[in-house]
């Protein structure tokens, strides 16, 4: 039984999305459960996701509007219209929050995908089922401003205290807003 | 007689100078402050094959109290300004400040929101060094440039004009 089917056993219909590219193993599985997923990939027999390698995020803002603008441009074409069929419903949630888990005793990977909108910033914190999870997740909160609930330690890991933005959002300038640390009393000239 | 000597560019005052410029620019003591790829030429620069012993820089002095040369060595970040800033306080005057490379001259290639875009408008800056990063003979170089810097210095002159009242 391959690794595909074996998290398909375990996880039944938490399971959102499946995708295997090239050998690599994404699911995505709802944004409530992710705690008790990952516990019981953690341990479950002849899984056993026990490394968690890191915690990204990732703002898909820029994919959607780019998709957007994508379905409108062809306007005589009408070929073209017909192989995209237009997807109607709500905007699909901006950003995603994905854990990278590797098997130490059989070297498998899985990516676990949570999507997070907008509106709705907080994820459970999985700081209880890997104490490594404390860096990775202060990073994704200061890059993307997602909070994770029961954190320890819930401040920013790489820019100052203080600072004002998100720097990895989409619609964040590259160069900055002109944000300064505050250091009047150092500043020579 | 005795009074020119004090005022005007007299034979005992300008070889007192010269004798102190003379021991200051061979023993300019650096402060390795590698924050990037350039510390790794520095090191290089510091190591056997270049060996900037040569040229007096003797002792990495890795407390700012003992050092005379700060070299700048990488990218600042944000937030380290302020780190840099008090580095530079710690260090006992006579101080120098060497700029190693496109990021601590001007940010580089990161003109980003964390990089703190060139060193200069925190603490000032005597030697610039371009290049990314620039090669071990670049910060020998910029050392030399240095060196004649600090010998066409005039220690005491600012010391005797207080003296006389400003």
């Amino acid at each position: 039984m391959g690794l595909k089917e074996k998290v398909q056993d375990l996880l039944g219909n938490d399971i959102l999305d499946i995708v295997e590219y090239r050998g690599d193993l994404t699911i995505e599985v709802p944004k409530s459960k992710n705690v008790k997923i990952l516990k019981a990939l953690k341990e479950a027999e002849g899984l056993q996701f026990d490394f968690l390698v890191d915690i990204v995020g990732v703002d898909n803002s820029a994919l959607y509007e780019k998709k957007k603008a994508k379905k409108k441009k062809p306007k005589g074409d009408e070929e073209a219209e017909e192989k995209e069929p237009v997807e109607e419903g709500p905007p699909p949630p901006r950003f995603e929050v994905i854990y990278l888990l590797l098997a130490l005793s059989t070297n498998e990977r899985l990516r676990v995908k949570i999507r997070v909108s907008e509106d709705d910033l907080e994820v459970d914190s999985i700081t209880g089922l890997w104490r490594g999870a404390n860096w990775p997740e202060r990073e994704v909160y200061d890059m993307f401003g997602i909070r994770f609930k029961g954190h320890p330690n819930l401040k920013r890991l790489l820019m100052w205290e203080g600072f004002p933005a998100h720097p990895l959002r989409k619609d964040y300038p590259l160069e900055g807003q002109g944000e300064q640390r505050d250091f009047d009393d150092c500043r020579f000239f | 007689m005795g009074l020119q000597a004090y005022t005007g560019p007299g034979w005992l005052l300008t070889k007192a100078e010269q004798l102190i410029n003379w021991g200051r620019s061979r023993s300019p003591w650096p402060l390795p402050y590698g924050t990037a790829c350039c510390g790794i030429e520095m090191m290089c620069a510091l190591a056997a094959s270049y060996d900037m012993a040569r040229f007096g820089a003797e002792r990495p002095s890795f407390s700012p109290r003992q050092a005379d040369v700060l070299i700048e060595a990488g990218t600042i970040t944000k937030k380290m300004v302020p780190v840099l800033r008090r580095i530079y306080d710690q260090m006992a005057e006579p101080k120098w400040v060497i700029a190693m490379g496109a990021c601590a001259c001007t940010g580089g290639v990161f003109r980003t929101y964390s990089t703190h875009q060139g060193i200069s408008d925190v603490i000032p800056v005597d030697v610039y060094i371009p290049g990314c990063p620039p090669r071990p003979e670049g910060l020998l170089y910029a050392l030399l440039k240095l060196m004649d810097k600090i010998q066409k210095d005039h220690p005491l002159r600012k010391q005797v004009v207080e003296a006389l009242g400003g």
